[in-house]
């Protein structure tokens, strides 16, 4: 059965770093639904949070294939253990007549900020899940969308349990 | 090193310092711009051969039969752009066969990368997914270090290639010399010990084998644990099958051995396997030239795999037993509880199992016609072993010929089978050939090839003529791509679309023109002689023997696609 997994991978901050896990993934035919890479308190280190989704064989081999990877120091998948994930949204809708109230009522339903304001737009904050932000897109649908920004989604183990090196 | 004075050298020179302090004695290489300036630090020094090829391609494949055949790391120097894309196809068959490499290449200046100079690729990127690792390297202070991570990493856990992209200018800055003695990558820790409990497992699990099975690969080879898996075998009187990467692990001329296994193996070792109640897989990866139809695959067996490469273990076969760690040391771990216990695999069970497998042997699948009417490359092979009394060291391209080789010269020492299993790359056999001879000057070297894969490489000649390298090239010519023509002939209705090689050269004058000695072979009663003048009188020459052999004999059994291992096509 193919399950959504969200891989957390701690990595050499080194050029190229990158390009080894995202062709790792083409190269396998794995899918990657969203990556976001940034380094850490420890420039040294970078700190790649990837959604991926496969059976169980799939997702056991792409683990071991990072693991394999000689920038990878460590990784995790948060679907088997008690985790925190958000995503970032920046949102830029049509803000005009009774939409411009519209907007700020429902950004504040789902605590989003209004970040920027123009006489004809807003541009609205959103942290969340995923399920989260795909509730909020489908709250506007009768509101003009301009554009819309994912950072895709980034993790953390809930308690003590850490991954460092 | 002056005592504790440090040495300030340019990049070129601490390269050269580095490989010679790596113990590297044979460089294979071919110079171009961007590695002008290191050309010129081997030019200067004396420790370290560097051997000119002619074609990049053959820089990587003698660097790899230099390495399967001595354990050793091959090393290559290949210049920017062409130079390293022409390595590629050598770079790609270590990386497939786990062999180990360091491949150093020229880049164009620093301050030029990006800007599509003059021979400029991006190396690294084209490589990368070829390769164990690879480095760019941008400062000259980087390179001792540099070469150290290739080297450690090239050899460690699973061997793979790595590269070292070196721009020009950094080959001209100075830097102070020093080499590491170690080297420690926090990212790169390699497991080589297997985990105690499931060591002992497996043990607890062969020994309620009735009907046990040893299917080893390239991994034992690696790991140099032939005397490892001989004792186990014997201690233990099953079965063992080799795949193709893994023969010369045990000794072909033992009773125990069942031959190699999977599409062209033999009867005896696939239907062994299929039939099995426990599959000890050692340093095999269950490849799908080996498994055939993997939802027939052993059906009723309890599976141990041991790897060093975690990603290895059920990957393609899912496994009830997994040991992550090095071949050796954990056949080593499984003789030393053996040894200290008296029991044994049940005797009465394992007389019933050799019976079943002695009528499966009697099948004697690998016969062949030999009517001496025309030359069966079968037969070629059988004399080629008697001549060299099985021991020579035997280099292989890809096809036919390199079936017949596997299934007829009975391999019975590791590291004498030299052939690309994994990528199947043609123009392999002649420049690894170079490479073992290399290695093993005083040894009788042989290429078995065809005269569709000997084209592929063919200008090596020129390097073995230079170079003084007596190789033996036993070439079964039959005017077709053979492998191709066979399955063109199974699934294709005999359409041989491409598949036959017109306009053939004189390979005999062709010998004769690269300064070689030339022997064309087309009666079957003048093969024998023909291999005795090659390591006789023609001892110290290279010899080519062009056999004109049966046009149309095809390579038996075979286990064809979407087949199980006992759904065997016999002659």
């Amino acid at each position: 059965m193919t399950k959504k997994h969200i891989i957390s991978i701690l990595l050499e901050n080194e050029a190229g770093a990158l390009s080894r896990v995202s062709g790792l993934f083409s190269a396998r035919a794995y899918n990657i639904e969203s990556l976001t890479v940034a380094p850490t308190d420890d420039a040294s280190l970078s700190r790649m949070t990837l959604v991926t989704s496969g059976t169980e064989e799939i997702v056991e081999q792409i683990m071991k294939q990072l693991n394999k990877l000689v920038d990878v120091i460590k990784l995790v998948d948060f679907t088997d253990c008690s985790h925190i994930e958000r995503e970032l949204m920046l949102i830029k809708v049509q803000a005009t007549g009774e939409s411009r109230s519209e907007v700020k009522r429902l950004s504040d339903i789902f605590r989003g900020k209004i970040i920027d304001v123009t006489d004809t737009s807003y541009t609205i904050e959103l942290t969340g899940k995923g399920d989260k932000l795909n509730a909020f897109l489908t709250s506007l649908s009768s509101i003009t969308i301009f554009e819309v920004v994912r950072s895709g989604v980034i993790g953390i183990c809930r308690g003590d349990k850490t991954l460092n090196i | 090193m002056l005592g504790d004075i440090k040495v300030e050298l340019t990049g070129a020179e601490i390269v050269v310092q580095s490989l010679i302090e790596e113990g590297v004695e044979h460089l294979f290489g071919y110079p171009g711009g961007a590695v002008l300036h290191i050309y010129d630090a081997l030019y200067k020094q004396d420790k370290l051969q560097h051997i000119l090829v002619r074609h990049e391609q053959a820089a990587t494949h003698a660097a790899d039969g230099y390495a399967r055949s001595t354990g050793k790391p091959g090393v290559v120097l290949v210049t920017s752009g062409p130079g390293a894309t022409n390595a590629v196809t050598g770079i790609a068959t270590a990386y497939m066969d786990s062999i180990p490499m360091v491949v150093i290449t020229g880049q164009v200046p620093l301050p030029m990368i990006g800007n599509d100079a003059f021979q400029e690729v991006d190396s690294v990127g084209i490589t990368r997914p070829i390769v164990k690792h690879n480095f760019l390297v941008k400062d000259a202070a980087d390179i001792a270090t540099t070469i150290k991570k290739a080297f450690y990493v090239a050899t460690t856990g699973r061997p793979g290639p790595v590269v070292i992209d070196i721009p020009k200018d950094v080959t001209a800055h100075k830097a102070e010399f020093s080499y590491p003695r170690e080297v420690k990558m926090r990212s790169y820790q390699p497991t080589v010990n297997g985990h105690k409990g499931n060591i002992k497992k497996a043990i607890e699990l062969i020994l309620t084998a009735k009907r046990p099975m040893i299917y080893t690969g390239g991994g034992v080879i690696l790991s140099n644990a032939s005397d490892e898996l001989i004792a186990f075998s014997q201690t233990l009187g099953a079965p063992v099958t080799n795949t193709l990467m893994g023969l010369g692990a045990y000794p072909a001329n033992d009773k125990q051995f069942v031959g190699m296994l999977g599409m062209h193996g033999t009867y005896e070792a696939n239907m062994s396997m299929h039939h099995c109640d426990v599959l000890i897989a050692i340093g095999a990866r269950f490849d799908d030239r080996v498994t055939g139809n993997l939802e027939k695959f052993c059906p009723d067996a309890k599976i141990i795999h041991v790897d060093i490469d975690p990603a290895s273990i059920s990957k393609n076969v899912k496994v009830d037993v997994p040991i992550v760690g090095d071949v050796k040391k954990v056949l080593s771990e499984f003789n030393g509880l053996l040894d200290g216990d008296d029991r044994r695999l049940e005797q009465s069970a394992m007389q019933d199992w050799w019976q079943q497998i002695e009528e499966w042997r009697s099948q004697d699948c690998l016969k062949y016609n030999n009517s001496m009417e025309s030359i069966k490359p079968q037969y070629v092979v059988e004399q080629l072993h008697e001549v060299t009394q099985g021991d020579a060291f035997v280099s292989s391209d890809v096809g036919q010929h390199q079936m017949f080789a596997a299934q007829f010269y009975g391999f019975n020492k590791p590291r004498r089978w030299i052939n690309s299993g994994g990528l199947g790359t043609m123009g392999f056999g002649l420049p690894a050939a170079m490479g073992v001879q290399f290695a093993h000057p005083d040894e009788t070297v042989v290429c078995v090839t065809g005269e569709g894969s000997i084209q592929m490489c063919i200008q090596e000649l020129s390097t073995c003529l230079q170079y003084g390298l007596p190789v033996k090239i036993i070439n079964l010519n039959n005017g077709f791509l053979g492998m191709v023509r066979q399955w063109q002939e199974f699934f294709y209705e005999k359409r041989y679309a491409s598949s036959y090689m017109e306009s053939l050269p004189d390979f005999v004058k062709l010998a004769e023109s690269y300064g070689h000695v030339g022997i064309r072979v087309e009666k079957a009663e003048d093969v024998r002689q023909a291999l005795e003048d090659a390591v006789g009188k023609y001892k110290d020459r290279l010899v080519f023997i062009d056999f004109i052999i049966d046009r149309e004999e095809n390579v038996y059994p075979m286990i064809p696609a979407g087949a199980g291992l006992n759904e065997m096509i016999l002659i």
